[in-house]
């Protein structure tokens, strides 16, 4: 399912003193079963931008085109149920939106409302809970009585549950620990490779929005101010620059190298396992190769 | 979602309604809740009106925003308006419905309480749009302070305050992050009928109080651990100043006050 978003702007409060405008004219297509990354700094938009992906928001002016629903600017609101069940947007801190008794039932609750019979939802937890690298046991406990990173694989559970065809991603690791962090990262990225996932992600790491996505959109001040892939957006090293974006650590390292041996590389490692590789066919053992 | 309620927020502005002392604003709006009621008759109801739209006018807060930003109770308004039109049986039958008759008397009598609800809803939000809610705790437990004699808890009464409006925002956006996040997953409050949007609640209601009691806890160790322990011995910061002008819009409610009393039946 593609989503396109055509010339979108949207202002908070439209209409009162505290009005805040917050995207300009945006235009952005999420091709079905791209990997999306939207990078840029805290306030630029990112947010906003995911709200609109599932119609929870809906544009001050342009138009959003979630498969085959048009949203318009102004328009009252139609069935939105199958968009919301076929968008499923994981926000920022998303174990804030846990209340059930059981860690079972929170997980069943999104796929319950949208009309997936009991036993099916059932079924989807408790392969969904193995799946996060959580114990089985965890379903009969209240979630309120989970560590904060359980509850937040909980919490991304109950979207998956829903079974959505493009799966939306708000920081979804902030405040997770390094190897918590990884597990989840690798499992979207597994989601994604294996099931087709369309996937949207808003990070604040360059390393995930190399290493993971096919294209990157650069956020600034509610603009969609570059778009392109990895590659083409790392190589612009000063237009980064411009918007204070750092490139991700192996990128640096390769600029570091070339810049001390001279030695340009074919193409940008966004990963350090590219690079090691890369390094690792010009070492020879009598040190020649680098230069 | 929320963000076209407006009560309880303050929108900056240096209008001299903004600049009065906050003990003074008070003190004038609750003179003006007691005054309301002398009205009776047209020409004092239609002076109540003008007296509120003059100082709507001079707070230079946009009318149309504070209508629209009044909608929830606008509700409630019509519905006292209603209420009296239909139950009020006094002067002439104006319209027989039938089961019912609607008397003159009944529709004048809803049009009087439909004004005095109006002036009281809009004065009361001229005060707070003009006032930041720290100087109204303030004003209220310097003007309540002479009740400490009588062992009224007047600075706990007033910190709970300032915390509760504090918060009004913070909770606002709360609530608007988890009603999306619920949305979402396929819950939704706002549209549907009225079961599906009672079932919505709990869902919502529930994160809400779990993040509500975890601040209040957060917000008392921050206290305690920077010493806190009470009004006793506490200077302030801000300082509220009592200046002429003060004096002179308290006066003018009094020559009002006393206009109505002249002018009503
Ligand atoms: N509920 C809201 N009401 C008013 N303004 C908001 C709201 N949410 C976000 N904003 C404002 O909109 C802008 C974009 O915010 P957001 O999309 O959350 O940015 P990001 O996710 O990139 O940090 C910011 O300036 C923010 O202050
Ligand atoms: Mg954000």
């Amino acid at each position: 399912m593609d989503i396109k978003l055509q010339q979108v702007s949207y202002a908070y409060a439209a209409g009162t003193p505290f009005e805040k405008r917050a995207l300009y004219d945006v235009d952005l297509t999420i091709p079905s079963g791209s990997y999306q990354a939207i990078i840029g700094h805290t306030g630029s938009g990112k947010s906003t931008i995911l709200q609109h992906l599932n119609a929870i928001l809906k544009p001050t002016s342009g138009t959003v085109q979630i498969g085959d629903k048009r949203i318009d600017a102004g328009q009252k609101p139609k069935e939105l149920k199958s968009v919301r069940q076929r968008v499923g947007i994981v926000f920022q801190f998303p174990e804030h939106q846990l209340f059930e008794e059981t860690v079972e039932k929170d997980i069943m609750f999104g796929p319950m409302n949208f009309g997936v019979p009991e036993e099916e939802a059932l079924r989807r937890a408790h392969e969904l809970v193995g799946l996060l690298g959580l114990p089985q046991q965890v379903l009969e406990k209240s979630p309120f009585d989970l560590s904060g990173g359980q509850m937040r694989r909980v919490a991304i559970a109950g979207v998956l549950a829903m079974d959505p065809e493009v799966l939306v991603l708000d920081e979804p690791t902030a405040g997770l620990d390094p190897r918590g962090r990884k597990e989840i990262m690798n499992l979207f990225a597994r989601l994604h490779r294996e099931k087709g996932l369309t996937t949207v992600l808003v990070t604040h790491s360059m390393e995930d929005a190399g290493r993971y996505a096919d294209r990157i959109a650069i956020m600034h001040s509610g603009k969609c101010v570059v778009e392109g892939t990895p590659q083409e957006v790392f190589a612009q090293t000063e237009l980064l620059e411009d918007f204070r974006l750092e490139l991700p650590q192996s990128v640096k390292l390769q600029r570091t190298i070339e810049e001390m041996t001279g030695h340009e590389f074919p193409t940008l490692y966004l990963t350090e396992e590219e690079l090691a590789e890369a390094l690792a066919s010009y070492w020879t053992p009598n040190g020649e190769g680098m230069n | 979602m929320l963000e076209k309620m407006i009560f309880g927020r303050y929108i900056p502005g240096d209008s001299i309604v903004h600049r009065i002392d906050a003990r003074a604003k008070l003190v004038f709006v609750f003179l003006f809740i007691a005054i309301v009621f002398l009205a009776n008759n047209w020409i004092t109801y239609g002076l109540l009106i003008a007296f509120t739209l003059t100082i709507v006018a001079v707070s230079g807060i946009r009318f149309y925003f504070i209508v629209s930003g009044l909608k929830p109770v606008l509700f409630l308004l019509v519905f006292t308006f209603l209420l009296h039109t239909f139950f009020t049986k006094e002067g002439t039958v104006l319209l027989d419905l039938g089961f019912t008759e609607i008397y003159t008397g009944g529709v004048i009598q809803g049009i009087f309480i439909a004004i005095r609800f109006f002036v009281l809803v809009v004065m009361t939000t001229i005060l707070t749009l003009t006032t930041t809610p720290i100087s109204i705790t303030d004003a209220l437990e310097l003007l309540l302070n002479p009740l400490k004699k009588i062992k009224l808890p007047v600075h706990e009464l007033a910190l709970m305050m300032s915390i509760s409006l504090r918060f009004i925002p913070t909770l606002m956006d709360e609530t608007d992050k988890i009603m999306k996040a619920q949305m979402a997953r396929g819950s939704d409050m706002t549209t549907g009928p009225f079961k599906e949007r009672m079932k919505a609640v709990v869902p919502l209601l529930i994160p809400l109080f779990v993040s509500a009691f975890k601040r209040a806890e957060d917000l008392a160790t921050a206290m305690e651990v920077r010493g806190y322990k009470g009004g006793e011995g506490r200077t302030r910061y801000r300082q509220l100043d009592w200046n002429l002008r003060d004096t002179v819009a308290i006066l003018l409610l009094v020559v009002f006050a006393v206009g109505l009393f002249l002018l009503r039946s």
